[in-house]
């Protein structure tokens, strides 16, 4: 079995028996990362590159520990210290770094599409690391893998994504990832951070957070993007919290043992409180552990492709 | 494809008990002993090691594990298909322990230095020997020789030797067959 793509460019682009892939593989580097000694000698003779345009710290520092506990070669750049501010265009960048010998780029930048441009400019294996408002596919599957892990298995649940959908490149890699997988997704929100034609990508809407928790076996707490609002979505965090943060009270409230999920970085009393970010319900952590063992398995199964 | 019998079901068992007890002139009780079967095919063989010596001699809880050892090959991304692992199950730390590394089949010995390798991550064992069901002779590539062999053969280049178990083929034997081209 190898994977249908020669870049993870976003959930989109795989099926299923690539995510099926995908997590057989994570589930040995999870085994692997829980070693006492973490490391295994495989990408020895790889060489990636992490190129973030836009800020990141959970993303970066996982997809350096997986590249390491895999033995590639890594080098990291973050663009406030790069000559991209000189005004270097991003395919003469990354070019430069390519010459240097580097197989694959690990890159995170602001413009959706950005992935998918420069697989079609460079020669070397890309992984979308989060383009904008359009795909975060590394999240989404370290996403199912952690339903997959607690649950048993996608195929089946209903899971809710609450919150900023609008500017949640989380929020569409998710959608693509669970029906895939055959589950059911629903999105919660405030009207105005929903996108108006989401229900054409066959998820429901649903406005009232307790319908929707009520109806879900997961909930996704998305983080507000305040960074990427240029005007008000709505009234004041305060109100945000009262109508769409999930509190323990809510949470014991209701008639089952939901699952909870946060895909970080956590506004603690905004999005979720600190009771339910710590509960024994929240696999939050189980998530971020999870992403080094997907990222090293996306890694793998690409780096093998490599010519 | 033609094949021939190399080993026969009673063969099979009789070779395996002779093993059991070399195992035993050696490691006495098993207290500081492991057994690691290289996984995929070697677990088969370990498992009967173990059940051999557990029910036959009455050795008491012989500490078993597999190793995977496919992300310590050394033939990454040089050949045709992606190379897939297989579960490692070792929760035990092999430090200071007497390690007996189980596995079907010596051919170019690069498996076994695979796993001299990995075995490592588990902590540093105070010795490693190898048992072999199957010694092909003349064809290794490293200097790796068995501490306990079942049986050695001599295969040419386009010959294959095929060792089927009864849980996983339906019958304990030996085949030496030719390769498809």
């Amino acid at each position: 079995m190898e994977l249908s793509v020669n870049h993870l460019l976003g959930i989109k682009y795989l099926n299923a028996n690539d995510i099926q892939l995908i997590f057989e593989t994570a589930d040995h580097f999870k085994e692997v990362i829980n070693r006492p000694i973490k490391k295994v000698p495989t990408l020895r003779d790889i060489t990636i590159a992490n190129i973030f345009f836009e800020n990141s710290t959970r993303t970066k520092l996982s997809f350096e520990l997986a590249q390491k506990r895999l033995s590639a070669d890594v080098i990291s750049f973050s663009a406030a210290q790069s000559s991209v501010k000189k005004g270097e265009t991003l395919i003469d960048t990354v070019n430069n770094i390519l010459s240097m010998k580097v197989d694959m780029v690990v890159m995170r930048h602001a413009n959706p599409g950005a992935a998918y441009f420069l697989s079609q400019n460079v020669k070397a294996s890309i992984i979308n690391a989060g383009d904008g408002a359009h795909e975060h596919p590394t999240q989404a599957l370290l996403d199912s893998f952690s339903i997959r892990e607690k649950l048993g298995e996608v195929a089946g649940k209903k899971v809710v994504i609450v919150g900023d959908v609008l500017h949640s490149r989380v929020a569409l890699s998710n959608i693509y990832a669970l029906q895939m997988q055959g589950a059911e997704v629903k999105v919660c929100g405030p009207k105005t951070l929903i996108p108006k034609y989401i229900e054409s990508l066959g998820v429901t809407v649903e406005t009232n957070l307790r319908k929707a928790l009520e109806w879900c076996d997961v909930a996704n707490m998305l983080r507000v993007q305040n960074e990427r609002m240029e005007v008000n979505y709505f009234p004041s965090t305060r109100e945000y919290a009262q109508q769409y943060g999930v509190d323990k009270a809510l949470l014991d409230s209701l008639n089952k043992e939901i699952v909870i999920m946060h895909p970080g970085p956590i506004n603690r009393g905004v999005e979720i409180t600190s009771d339910v970010a710590d509960s024994k319900q929240s696999v939050i952590l189980n998530q971020v552990e999870n992403g080094v063992a997907i990222r090293m398995a996306i890694i793998y199964l690409l780096a093998s492709k490599i010519q | 494809m033609s094949q021939k019998i190399l080993l026969t079901s009673k063969e099979v068992n009789i070779i395996l008990h002779r093993l059991a007890c070399q195992l035993i002139e050696n490691h006495n009780d098993f207290s500081n002993t492991v057994l690691i079967g290289i996984q995929p095919r070697g677990v088969f063989l370990a498992e009967r090691i173990k059940t051999i010596l557990e029910n036959s001699y009455k050795v008491k809880e012989v500490t078993l594990g597999f190793l995977d050892i496919t992300f310590f090959r050394d033939d990454f991304r040089r050949g045709e298909k992606v190379l897939e692992a297989n579960q490692t199950k070792i929760d035990f730390l092999v430090e200071n322990k007497k390690v007996v590394f189980i596995d079907d089949v010596l051919f170019t010995g690069r498996s076994i230095r695979s796993a001299l390798t990995a075995i490592q991550s588990f902590g540093r064992p105070s010795t490693i020997e190898l048992l072999v069901l199957i010694d092909r002779r003349f064809s290794r590539e490293l200097p790796i020789q068995p501490d306990y062999r079942g049986r050695q053969v001599d295969v040419i280049n386009n010959e294959k030797v095929v060792v089927n178990w009864s849980e996983k083929d339906g019958e304990d034997a030996i085949y030496l067959k030719e390769k498809d081209n």
